[in-house]
């Protein structure tokens, strides 16, 4: 690593790493959309398919770009609001809880971005997490669990971590990573629960897909050919976001929280809290984990060093800030 | 073949031209923007002393109803707060803030002394406000620093120093704290368990 490392090389970092996901994902989805519909329009119209037409192939590209492209404008201009919806987050007001809004405004204030709005999740577990696309298109998510057990310093802390994540642009690709790689999780289940299906309902009409010939065989071939790719790539989500979303993240937000607030306690009393507590946060999942404060998924909190998980272990994150008093 | 070849040494100088002008306009606003944010930085500071003074009042009238035999210690926050609004120029309004920052200090000291005071909702909700105010005050100094301190690297770092010396760009001060704060800052870090 060079020795002046500013906070604009991380933000450069985090869009290129954006758009490349970004791109491949789009590559992916085109690909595999149009080896699909091929496959089941091959299935379904052995006819249609007796000889090769690639203006045909060209029509079903297009549309799966169409299609993948969408996907991933939705996910990077709509991809927050889904997840705040999903981890059942609500919006609430300076009203509402003075004191966290306060602890938000001031935080972004020592970062230089625009307050983001707060959301709380009513959940008894103790977690955090920031989203959007930008500085201007962000929000802070906080469960009650940890709003209700922190005091204002320790708040500030977990405040200025989320915060950080936000001024770096971490927030972007995580959430891309979140969204995309979700769908592609998503579209791979519902097309093998299809397939298996589809399988029973084929065997009754066995007597006709030998009539069918070649057309037939290779939509056969081409969705089994898919459908292996979609069945290994399914179970591999966790691993995919872990390996793009570095550990050295969570520590880089860890010190930015003690650079911006200028009070190591703060963040350290948090970690103290959370590293005793072990309720899991069920709104989360394999797909959602990696945005958190800490591993909402309990049983991998503890084995932070195993290769499944996104988070640090807590404990060393603690190590790591205790090593700022001295 | 030949004469068709002459133009290459001219279209090759223009070029470098136009690449030179495009990387020397690419500093000058990288400069801009740097010096925009450090104003702008500055104008959050205002923003936030102009917040803690219109806080002021309220709180005074709250305290006032709780501990009125503390006159002179109010007192002395209006006066604070009625010389930092009226405050000109940088050296004397930070000379004010500082006065009514001690002043309020003093203030929610005396206040300990009144348990009804301290159990008051509103007083409750002031007093967050104020600590809030306090902390968006030094934060925005804080990150006013920072931005000056980014700014002033690049007036000094060749190339955009050329750039910068050429079209003048001002350097910019830093924020001090006062003496009284500085000493604190000093102290060994407290680490509290």
């Amino acid at each position: 690593m060079s020795a002046l490392v500013t906070f604009r090389d991380l933000i450069a970092a985090n869009r290129r790493k954006s758009a490349w996901l970004v791109a491949g994902f789009c590559l992916f989805t085109t690909v595999a959309l149009t080896g699909l519909s091929l496959g089941i329009l091959a299935l379904a119209a052995p006819d249609a398919f007796a000889y090769w037409d690639w203006r045909q192939t060209l029509v079903l590209a297009l549309g799966a770009a169409a299609i993948s492209g969408l996907i991933a404008w939705l996910a990077l201009y709509r991809g927050d609001k889904f997840l705040l919806f999903v981890s059942g987050a609500q919006p609430i007001r300076k009203e509402d809880d003075p004191q966290l809004y306060n602890v938000v405004e001031e935080v972004a204030i020592a970062a230089g971005i625009p307050p983001p709005p707060v959301y709380l999740i009513d959940d008894t577990a103790m977690n955090a997490f920031a989203t959007g696309r930008d500085p201007q298109h962000a929000a802070v998510a906080i469960t009650r669990g940890l709003r209700e057990k922190l005091t204002r310093d320790e708040l500030q802390g977990v405040i200025a971590h989320e915060i950080a994540h936000i001024r770096n642009y971490d927030i972007r690709l995580m959430m891309l990573l979140a969204v995309l790689i979700g769908t592609i999780a998503v579209l791979a289940d519902v097309f093998l629960h299809m397939l298996r299906f589809a399988g029973h309902g084929r065997s009754h009409s066995r007597r006709e897909q030998r009539k069918s010939g070649a057309g037939g065989n290779a939509g056969v071939v081409i969705v089994i050919l898919v459908a292996i790719i979609l069945a290994l790539l399914a179970p591999l989500v966790a691993q995919i976001i872990q390996l793009a979303v570095s550990r050295q993240r969570e520590y880089l937000a860890d010190a930015t929280a003690v650079e911006l607030t200028r009070n190591p306690h703060g963040i350290l009393g948090a970690l103290r809290k959370l590293a005793g507590d072990t309720e899991e946060l069920e709104v989360a999942n394999r797909g959602t984990a990696h945005m958190y404060f800490v591993n909402p998924i309990r049983k991998y909190a503890a084995r932070g060093n195993s290769i499944f998980a996104s988070h640090p272990p807590i404990e060393e994150r603690i190590r790591r800030l205790e090593q700022l008093l001295v | 073949m030949l004469a068709a070849m002459t133009w290459l040494p001219w279209v090759i100088g223009i070029g470098a031209i136009v690449l030179v002008v495009l990387y020397v306009i690419s500093i000058y606003n990288g400069l801009v923007h740097r010096q925009t944010e450090a104003e702008n930085a500055w104008s959050q500071i205002d923003v936030q002393l102009k917040r803690r003074h219109d806080l002021i009042p309220n709180l005074v009238e709250t305290v006032k109803g709780y501990a009125a035999h503390e006159k002179e210690t109010l007192e002395r926050v209006i006066q604070a707060r009625n010389a930092a609004v009226n405050a000109r120029g940088v050296a004397q309004l930070a000379e004010a803030e500082n006065a009514l920052t001690a002043a309020l200090r003093q203030l929610m000291v005396v206040v300990e002394a009144y348990p009804d005071l301290k159990a008051n909702e509103n007083f409750r909700a002031l007093q967050e406000e104020l600590t809030s105010t306090e902390n968006r005050i030094s934060f925005a100094r804080q990150h006013y620093n920072d931005v000056v301190a980014q700014y002033n690297i690049a007036l000094r770092r060749f190339p955009s120093n050329i750039i910068a010396s050429m079209f003048r760009f001002p350097a910019y001060d830093f924020f001090q704290l006062d003496a009284q704060e500085l000493a604190q800052v000093r102290q060994a870090p407290k680490v509290q368990f």
